[in-house]
């Protein structure tokens, strides 16, 4: 087994299709919480194959998308000084500020360096003992248990030139918020697997219970994400609201008490700005105050004027699922994936990216 | 919200393992995954870390559920 | 947000490039030849049709499993003239070095220019080369131009896309990008990938060989596949309609995308062709691009379509449908 290309399998996921099909009488709104998952469903056309029933709108799951313009203003300003090496995941190098981003003052002469792993930041900040090098943080509770493991062998290692600047987001919070809104529609989560790997499923538990919504949590693949929604259907149609875990191979319901802790140990909850939800508190992650000689706002002067997002953006609402890329004025005419916007037309897995790449 | 491919164990040294699938190899840290795994499993691998060891008995054992309640028709 | 510099972006093959290329160099330069946008432009000269491009080549790193920086820039400038149905006659090379460059790192790169040279069939036959100091350029940049003849009869080009015709790809995608990605660094992971850098231009006489009716042929090089077949659509006017499970993707090449999150229908190649003909000739051209060592693989990938001008379709396994547009910027990695 490769615990991959099983779940790519054309005849089960026919079955399942009708299956769903069979099944779903009721006309339902389902979120899609996670941006890999949004990335997923138009990869593999899933919307066109099931029925009239069921609506699958996008969450706000993805950590590019909801980082502030003031966060990546931050950042762009970090990058202007002398002798500093940026480094980052791939993801956040385009996403526009209100005036610039990575990719353009990379373009302009600063050291901008994409990693596909924190470790391999320390390793650029070993390697260039003369330069500052920054580690620009994202990611929710998946990547953030990475970013507090480099800090600690960072400490042990006693380096003095290797700095993070946290955008971390944490989900519960972002969820409760939305549920709180009052202008969501929605009969059911699909929960995020590689979130739920770390967390377990304790938070979605406490959503069950306190609004009667039913949830799943699902792998990538397209039959992962087919037999969620067949869970998910037989659920709603029985009138229950449990959370199930449909992504199994990859995830429990206890979530990972090592990496938690290797997190809480270096990082404490803090409020923090979410690009179309505002500040939510705690619902970031700041160095604790025996790590901050690894905090870059602590070292650098990081003021930035506060941000202004385009009056026409849609982003807000399309993340909270209350509006769909097509109902954007700015979609397809002014924003576009190579003059992006909004945050969710920057990242590859932000949904307006993914309705403008995929959508017929 | 989080990329993540499940990637065989081939090689631990210390917290360091190198995982491989379908021929690219990769060295990934272990301080996150509990149980520790060992080599010839399966874990999942993210941003260089691997954060779980797949159970591969309740994987098979799922798939096999479905391809069996999915031909007595649901 | 406007910028008044040349991004990465702008040399990614994808809709940036195409953008710079539309806006600033067509209009300068404007006439019919660079107007068609095709890999080489055609003209007639004293009775000969003879197709003449130029690449430059800037790849980093310059070696890599399954070729160099030389053998690229030799197969790129052959595949180019040898997609417009052009016999390829002779190369023109020139280097921009850095200074402090190994001479044995070029005369290694020599030594696979004049291999890949030999195996194509084509002679260099002029060239030039500039040193420039330390940092001005990254190590060594190479352009190749090329000049080549066209068989009587025939007229391939991406505006002669017809609906009804088959579409066939010689062998697997990816292989290319993902060899070079897998050798940046900050990414460097170990892997059995190989560029599949290859002269094409003996496959395509093979190809001809079977008759004069083949509309387009066009290798997918930066974009990829995906980019390449939304240029043809946008030049033909016509609805591409291709099917995910008949493309041809090695299994390393797949795991290699999952990993960096990437899409292999937008990665570049440099040993493959796609070849748009009439349905009735597609059995006969598959059976003849699957003898030679770079077609093996080929397979019917799809097909144009009246309906949807301009656009490229994905069926996908399960199904569904799926927009392909053309690639934006660069493909970055990414962990989301």
């Amino acid at each position: 087994m490769k615990h991959l290309s099983e779940y790519r399998d054309k005849e089960l996921a026919q079955k399942l299709i009708a299956a769903i099909r069979d099944q779903s009488k009721r006309p339902i709104r389902l979120m899609e919480v996670c941006g890999t998952h949004t990335v997923s469903i138009f990869r593999h056309g899933i919307r066109q194959v099931l029925p009239p029933t069921i609506q699958l709108i996008s969450g706000p799951g993805c950590p590019v998308c909801v980082t502030a313009t003031e966060e990546i203003d931050r950042a762009v300003k970090l990058a202007r000084n002398p002798g500093v090496m940026i480094t980052t995941f791939g993801d956040l190098v385009r996403v526009p500020g209100s005036q610039s981003s990575l990719q353009m003052e990379r373009a302009s002469g600063a050291d901008v360096r994409m990693v596909y792993s924190t470790f391999d930041a320390l390793k650029l900040a070993r390697e260039n003992q003369n330069k500052k090098v920054i580690f620009l943080a994202i990611g929710f509770e998946t990547t953030a248990p990475t970013i507090a493991a480099a800090v600690l062998e960072a400490k042990l290692l006693g380096l003095e030139n290797y700095f993070i600047l946290s955008a971390h987001k944490l989900l519960p919070p972002a969820l409760e918020v939305l549920l709180n809104s009052g202008d969501l529609n929605l009969q059911g989560f699909i929960y995020p697997g590689h979130v739920t790997t770390i967390i377990g499923t304790g938070a979605y538990e406490q959503v069950a219970e306190k609004y009667h919504l039913p949830g799943v949590v699902c792998g990538f693949e397209p039959v992962d994400i087919l037999e969620t929604i067949l869970m998910l259907v037989r659920q709603i149609e029985q009138g229950q609201a449990k959370v199930e875990i449909q992504y199994k191979r990859g995830s429990s319901a206890i979530g990972n008490p090592k990496a938690l802790n290797v997190l809480n140990r270096v990082f404490v909850p803090c409020d923090a700005p979410w690009r179309g939800l505002g500040t939510i508190p705690d619902s970031g992650l700041a160095l604790r105050p025996e790590f901050r000689a690894f905090a870059a706002e602590d070292h650098f002067d990081l003021q930035v004027p506060p941000a202004q997002d385009h009056p026409g953006c849609a982003c807000g609402e399309v993340l909270r699922g209350i509006k769909t890329p097509l109902q954007c004025l700015l979609f397809r005419t002014a924003c576009r994936p190579d003059s992006p916007i909004g945050p969710c037309m920057v990242s590859t897995e932000g949904t307006c990216a993914a309705y403008f790449k995929y959508n017929e | 919200m989080c990329l993540a491919v499940p990637m065989e164990v081939k090689k631990i040294t210390d917290n360091w393992a190198v995982v491989e699938y379908e021929g690219t190899r990769r060295e990934v840290r272990l301080d996150l995954v509990d149980p520790k795994p060992e080599v010839g499993d399966y874990v999942i691998i993210h941003a260089g870390f691997a954060l779980h060891r797949i159970d591969e008995e309740e994987a098979k054992e799922n798939l096999k559920y479905w391809k069996e309640i999915l031909n007595k028709d649901i | 947000m406007t910028f008044d510099k040349v991004l990465l972006d702008h040399g990614g093959g994808g809709r940036a490039s195409h953008e710079l290329i539309e806006r600033v160099f067509v209009p300068r330069f404007q006439n019919p030849f660079l107007k068609e946008m095709n890999d080489s432009a055609v003209f007639d000269l004293n009775g000969a049709n003879l197709a003449f491009t130029t690449d430059s080549y800037v790849v980093d790193p310059i070696f890599f499993p399954g070729g160099d920086i030389g053998s690229l820039a030799v197969c790129g400038t052959v595949n180019d003239l040898a997609m417009r149905g052009a016999k390829p006659y002779y190369l023109s090379v020139g280097f921009i070095m850095e200074e402090g460059f190994p001479l044995k790192d070029l005369e290694q790169i020599l030594l696979s220019m004049e291999r890949a040279a030999q195996e194509a069939g084509v002679q260099i036959v002029t060239g030039d080369t500039k040193v420039v100091p330390k940092g001005a350029v990254d190590k060594i940049f190479i352009n190749t131009s090329g000049i080549g003849l066209i068989p009587k009869g025939f007229n391939i080009a991406g505006q002669n896309a017809q609906p009804g015709d088959a579409v066939l790809l010689s062998g697997t995608l990816g292989d290319h990008g993902l060899t070079i990605l897998s050798k940046r660094e900050g990414l460097a992971f170990e892997s059995s990938l190989k560029s599949d850098a290859a002269p094409l231009n003996h496959l395509v006489q093979e190809i001809l060989s079977t008759g004069p009716e083949i509309h387009v042929l066009r290798d997918p090089t930066r974009g990829g596949l995906a980019t390449t077949l939304n240029e043809i659509a946008g030049q033909s006017q016509v609805g591409i309609e291709i099917w995910e499970e008949t493309i041809p993707i090695r299994d390393s090449v797949s795991a290699a995308s999952e990993i960096l999150g990437l899409d292999p229908l937008y990665v570049a190649n440099e040993g493959k062709l796609v070849a748009i003909l009439p349905q009735s000739q597609a059995e006969a051209v598959l059976a003849v691009m699957k003898k030679n060592p770079y077609g093996q693989d080929a397979a019917l990938i799809g097909e144009v379509k009246a309906e949807n001008p301009g656009k490229v379709v994905l069926k996908t396994i399960i199904g569904g449908k799926r927009l392909l547009d053309m690639l934006t910027g660069e493909q970055l990695p990414r962990i989301c």
